[in-house]
């Protein structure tokens, strides 16, 4: 009854063309935009900001960037932690060396150079794909943390490699609050994401997906192999550079490579993999269940030993929860190997009948 | 040392397409297992048949539980399911057993072999010429699985063609629970080899990621090319880390196999001894 677009005609190509064509969908972002800038910040806690809605904006800014390029080019990479921690350094780095420059302009250079590091480590992808080219991204994974560690330039020779981010000021103001932090990942996240959804509907999307889905085909239509996926590779770790400068920035307050390991590029892998391969909104779906899914864990057997009185180790529930971290992974797959997104997209569909399923 | 590994993996890529991710894990929780037996108070032979027999069940209960709901998945899902699996089996074998590390002691001493040091000049060690021979022997019986009997056949006649192999009464079930079955012995095997040169603990995961530079050096579905790209990675590694090491800063040993690796792909995308027929662009 209240989701159906009957009634609603488009008299113009731009409206044809708008990015959500149903107004209950326009409404809906609108408001869920509304909520996002002016109800969070007013009435969640710091250990809500802090804690769980920063991380989720950010993560799911990365696997953004990796849903574009696995999702939407269908070009497998591992190497995603790796690109972050090329944004989270070359930011630092900015903004230690150029402080004129500005956060923002420094955060966009940092998401280039992740760009640039993308591009040549894309380049096997040209002649390989599939596991194939996981292993030559894992060479970049690996290869990414090394030199950070061992190239003094890139810390500012710092000892222990691990830094403290510098305060996050622009135009004399400064973001120290966890809320003005959330503020700003929040902006950030918000413009990207609405760039790469319409990204994905150009002709630059549609030749990702065409690469994607076979790539001879797409190369006999006169889609230029070299220059799609390079791009693909490009934007995808621009995005997550992005991610990574304001994971540093904004979240974890440091800057160390102990922070960008396999593990990070294998938990957001997960998150477009059970958000959904191929969507935009599936990545903030997985980057959502990721990050809640251990803390709601651990309130459950919290409450659980609670409840029954027993003390149970500590290493006990951290094993408890990878078991059950990776056997819901594993449940996830077997039930809705199309992730999230595509729960959400049969809701919409019933949602459209509802109540005369006729 | 390397090729124990990837052997696993080649097993399972070859028989069902499959890339698992899982092997390391399984590697690590097979030395776990027998290690706790043998610690506490287990006969080791007992203890070995028991680890097999637990290595065995656990192989189908994979094949069983999460490879056949996702038949005709995409491969990078049944990938992913294997990560999943890996985080259960770090859980799992820590639960069970504790976290703390082992030591493993197989009665082969790692010294080098006095009689070999006074003749030829060159210092191996008992332990090493131990774990190859012991690498040999498995891959020799494997081939000879794989070739003579009427199992091996099947395996691959699935391997080949699932579903031809299928139209010509082959079950298809059981033979991916013997693949998953064959390849808990292998991890078996990689696990104490391991285990006993660095001790059990849980670093022995990663040796999983190690071995993915081995399989695209010796090819993704062979078993030949499993040994040798772990002759290959295994020596340039090392030497890699003493010859050019220095000029660059050290501890390039972590990466560099995986340059090699990306190198070689660049010049024979299918391995060394990988079916011609690949995924090129």
């Amino acid at each position: 009854m209240l989701y159906r677009e009957a009634g609603q005609f488009k008299s113009t190509y731009a409206e044809d063309q708008q990015i959500f064509p149903i107004r209950q969908d326009r409404v809906a972002v609108a408001l869920l935009l509304a909520v996002a800038f002016v109800a969070v910040p007013l009435f969640a806690n710091q250990y809500w900001l802090s804690a769980i809605l920063i991380p989720f904006l950010i993560f799911s800014l990365a696997a953004l960037g990796l849903n574009i390029l696995t999702g939407y080019a269908g070009q497998l990479s591992l190497g995603t932690a790796a690109f972050m921690a090329v944004g989270a350094f070359m930011a630092y780095n900015f903004v230690l060396r150029m402080p004129w420059l500005g956060v923002i302009p420094s955060f966009i250079l940092a998401g280039l150079c992740a760009a640039g590091v993308g591009i040549v480590f894309g380049l096997p992808s040209l002649r390989i794909k599939g596991f194939y080219l996981a292993v030559a991204t894992l060479a970049c994974q690996f290869f990414v943390l090394w030199a950070i560690q061992r190239w003094g330039w890139i810390t500012n020779n710092s000892p222990s490699g691990v830094i403290a981010a510098q305060k996050v000021e622009i135009l004399g103001y400064v973001f120290d609050t966890p809320q003005r932090k959330y503020l700003l990942t929040l902006s950030i996240v918000a413009v990207l994401a609405l760039l790469a959804k319409n990204l994905m509907r150009s002709e630059t999307g549609r030749a990702f997906m065409a690469v994607r889905d076979m790539d001879v085909a797409a190369s006999v239509i006169g889609i230029p192999m070299m220059k799609t996926k390079l791009l693909a590779f490009a934007i995808s770790s621009f995005y997550c550079g992005v991610a990574g400068a304001l994971y540093a920035y904004t979240y974890l307050g440091t800057v160390e490579p102990e922070a960008f390991t396999l593990d990070l590029s294998f938990r957001i892998l997960f998150m477009i993999i059970i958000g959904g391969v191929g969507s935009i909104l599936g990545s903030f779906l997985g980057a959502g269940f990721i990050i809640l899914l251990p803390i709601f864990l651990s309130i459950l057997f919290g409450a659980l030993s609670h409840a029954t009185g027993m003390q149970i180790p500590h290493s006990v529930i951290s094993n408890l929860e990878l078991i059950i971290f990776g056997g819901l992974i594993i449940f996830f797959l077997i039930v809705e190997p199309h992730g999230l997104a595509r729960q959400w997209q049969i809701a919409k569909e019933k949602l459209r009948l509802w109540p005369f399923p006729h | 040392m390397y090729s124990l590994v990837a052997l696993g993996f080649v097993l399972i890529y070859k028989a069902s397409g499959v890339f698992n991710f899982a092997q390391g894990a399984m590697v690590f929780f097979a030395a776990l297992t027998f290690v706790s037996l043998v610690e506490r108070g287990v006969n080791f032979w007992l203890a070995l048949l028991i680890t097999l027999a637990v290595m065995v069940v656990l192989g189908m209960a994979i094949e069983k539980v999460v490879l056949r709901p996702l038949v005709n998945q995409p491969p990078i899902t049944l990938f992913m399911a294997t990560i999943g699996l890996t985080f259960v089996l770090e859980g799992l074998s820590q639960l069970a057993w504790g976290s703390q590390p082992h030591g493993l002691d197989l009665g082969i001493k790692d010294v080098p072999m006095e009689w070999l040091a006074q003749s030829t000049g060159m210092f191996i060690s008992q332990f090493d010429l131990f774990a190859s021979g012991i690498a040999a022997v498995l891959v020799a019986s494997l081939a000879l699985f794989f070739q003579y009997t009427r199992i091996g056949r099947a395996l691959r006649a699935v391997a080949d063609d699932h579903q031809a192999a299928q139209a010509v009464g082959i079950p298809l079930k059981n033979i991916w629970a013997i693949v998953w079955a064959v390849a808990g012995f292998v991890a078996l095997v990689a696990g104490l080899m391991w285990g006993a040169r660095n001790g059990v603990q849980y670093a022995l995961t990663f040796i999983a990621l190690k071995a993915l530079p081995v399989l695209i050096l010796g090819g993704f579905d062979s078993v030949l090319g499993a040994i040798v790209g772990g002759l290959i990675i295994g020596a340039s590694e090392k030497l890699a880390e003493v010859y050019i090491g220095p000029m660059v800063g050290g501890g390039i040993e972590s990466w560099f196999a995986y340059v090699i690796a990306l190198l070689f792909l660049l010049v024979r995308p299918q391995g060394l001894f990988g079916e011609k027929i690949i995924d090129r662009v």
